[in-house]
């Protein structure tokens, strides 16, 4: 058992026979093409829809929807909607990987757990649970009510809905990432006099920050196109609560298909940029980023 | 409060030199108690609260049974497709190279980036009878659009990428040797790939399975457009809910969302046992 140690690893240098632990050429051909056309056809062919819908009456007709007053009303909503829950949730998303990272405590397993619980609830039941919180028949409605303050059917409505589902994303992120780093780099400023939020500021952020950005973007591009959440709660008031994708079914139940897929390929271009962006770090900063897996 | 616990000889947290443990941790727990476990709280409490008899009747509501059957069949049927071409996808993507490689494997994420209603009334156009692939389908009988069918393939859109990005980096880790050495010992390529290579896949596989299958059940937007809706045919248990919900029957909206909190929360326990069990058997897993 401890002679064969030499052995492999002088043998891991040499590159294998290829033909024993590959498959033939033949089958090595056929397997990629099954996987891509699989592909094509469930990835590629919707995303080529979207567009060639959405210029299907041509350019103009596009931009005309597209500067639509519910159009641009819902694009306003969405990206007010964006800048509220993104930073929120990236403020508890460095807080808890402070806290779950770079300290031992009991029952951090579960915590980690209950961090990652929205990812396991259906979007329609997140929408249900802030219902049957703020709802004319809950507790607080009848309060809420009297006081004048308007949750459901509203703006705070649809922030808490959208924070809700996008919960996980910059934690998850920074989680397993911070773990990795340790708390060598921290104890070494600390000790060299540093205070508790230079560290943070000045050696923790800055080892992460690709991780972090990393997050934001999923978190970002989950909260602008979240559909069954927001349109649990948001009532779908034109010009008031509809954000993008509620704007979208709106105008595809009405047979508006252009208008629909002009709306939807500003949300498709949007899950491109995310994309393209994410393959860019995973490219460049793959170290910085490992850790973290997917998603 | 974690120096007083220390007297008692149990300590809750191991002392450090690192500051702002109880402003992050007390922050954390405060979020999320407000964002996530008081609302949800909220829906298992009214629940309870209707009683088990009224519970039980909702539960057992023919519509509702059909709409959990759907929804729980549906994802079922996905993500066994799911498996087979996640784990071909990903098997591709690790040992084979050809052009634009990098391409397809960022696009995998896709369903992940795009907006569900999007992709909804994407798969809608394509699968309807007049469209690209409901046109070549429909001569042979076969109806996507509006039909179960139609369901399965939006949650087959919607799961790929969870086994893909289970299975792809436990794939990356295989010892070259160990196919090395089946070789020596005579097995066949075949033989190698089933014997050898997929039993230590097994465990990344189930918990894509597990992934894909608990994100299928739940979903909504990207299956509502191509479903046809039609109840105790084609409904999902999410639509139900939305249904009852606009009917301001809040009590049959809380029982469904309860049966499917239920089976959601016994999932994600299993998917962390399958994990914990791939750890301590063979070394990885996430």
């Amino acid at each position: 058992m401890v002679i064969d140690q030499p052995f492999s690893a002088a043998g891991a240098q040499t590159p294998p026979p290829r033909s024993a632990v590959t498959e033939g050429r033949a089958t090595r051909v056929a397997l990629t093409v099954i996987a891509l056309l699989f592909l094509a056809v469930f990835l590629v062919l919707p995303l080529v829809i979207v567009f060639l819908q959405a210029f299907a009456n041509g350019v103009g007709a596009y931009f005309a929807a597209l500067t639509e007053p519910d159009a641009v009303a819902a694009i306003q909503l969405t990206l007010l909607v964006a800048a509220i829950a993104v930073p929120l949730n990236l403020a508890f998303g460095v807080a808890a990987a402070w806290a779950v990272a770079k300290f031992e405590f009991k029952g951090k397993a579960f915590l980690t757990t209950l961090i990652d619980l929205p990812f396991s609830v259906s979007p329609v039941i997140s929408g249900l649970v802030y219902v049957l919180l703020f709802g004319s028949q809950s507790l607080l409605g009848p309060w809420l009510a009297a006081h004048g303050v308007q949750i459901l059917f509203a703006v705070p409505g649809i922030v808490l809905a959208t924070i809700f589902v996008t919960f996980p994303f910059v934690a998850r992120e920074l989680i397993p990432l911070m773990e990795e780093q340790g708390t060598a780099d921290e104890e070494a400023a600390l000790s060299l006099g540093a205070s508790g939020w230079q560290t943070f500021l000045r050696v923790t952020l800055p080892n992460v920050k690709w991780g972090l950005l990393y997050g934001v973007l999923l978190c970002n591009a989950r909260a602008m196109g979240e559909f069954g959440a927001v349109s649990v709660v948001s009532g779908h008031i034109r010009g008031l609560t509809n954000t993008m994708p509620l704007q979208v079914e709106i105008l595809y139940n009405e047979y508006n298909f252009a208008g629909a897929f002009a709306v939807a390929s500003l949300l498709a271009l949007l899950a491109l940029v995310t994309l393209i962006i994410k393959t860019i770090l995973e490219f460049r900063y793959g170290d910085a980023l490992s850790g973290s897996t997917g998603h | 409060m974690a120096t007083a616990l220390a007297h008692a000889g149990w300590r809750f947290r191991r002392p450090s030199v690192i500051p702002g443990f109880g402003l992050t941790f007390g922050f954390s727990i405060a979020y999320l108690s407000l964002i996530v476990l008081i609302p949800l709280a909220g829906v298992v409490w009214r629940s309870a609260s209707l009683g088990w008899p009224e519970f039980w009747r909702i539960a057992s509501d023919p519509r509702t049974l059909g709409a959990l059957k759907m929804s729980f069949g549906g994802a079922l049927a996905a993500a066994l497709v799911n498996i087979v071409f996640g784990t071909l996808v990903a098997w591709v993507l690790v040992r084979y190279r050809f052009p634009g490689k990098r391409i397809v494997d960022a696009m995998v994420d896709l369903p992940f980036a795009l907006p569900t209603a999007v992709a909804g009334i994407a798969l809608t156009t394509l699968y309807a009878p007049n469209g690209w692939i409901g046109g070549l389908l429909a001569p042979l009988g076969i109806k996507v659009a509006y039909t179960p069918l139609g369901i399965i393939v939006a949650m087959v859109f919607i799961g790929l990428p969870f086994v893909v990005r289970t299975v792809q980096p436990v794939m990356e880790e295989i010892d070259r040797e160990v196919e090395e050495a089946a070789a020596t010992l005579g097995a066949r390529r075949a033989q190698t790939v089933r014997r050898v290579i997929l039993p230590g896949l097994a465990p990344a596989i189930l918990t894509g399975f597990a992934l894909a299958f608990a994100r299928a059940v739940g979903e909504y937007g990207s299956v509502i457009f191509i479903a046809g809706n039609i109840p105790y045919v084609s409904e999902i248990a999410p639509l139900l809910i939305v249904i009852r919900l606009e009917e301001y029957n809040y009590a049959a909206a809380t029982a469904i969302a309860t049966v499917m909190l239920a089976i959601s929360f016994a999932m994600l326990f299993v998917i962390n046992l399958i994990q914990a069990w791939s750890r301590r058997r063979y070394g990885y897993g996430h």
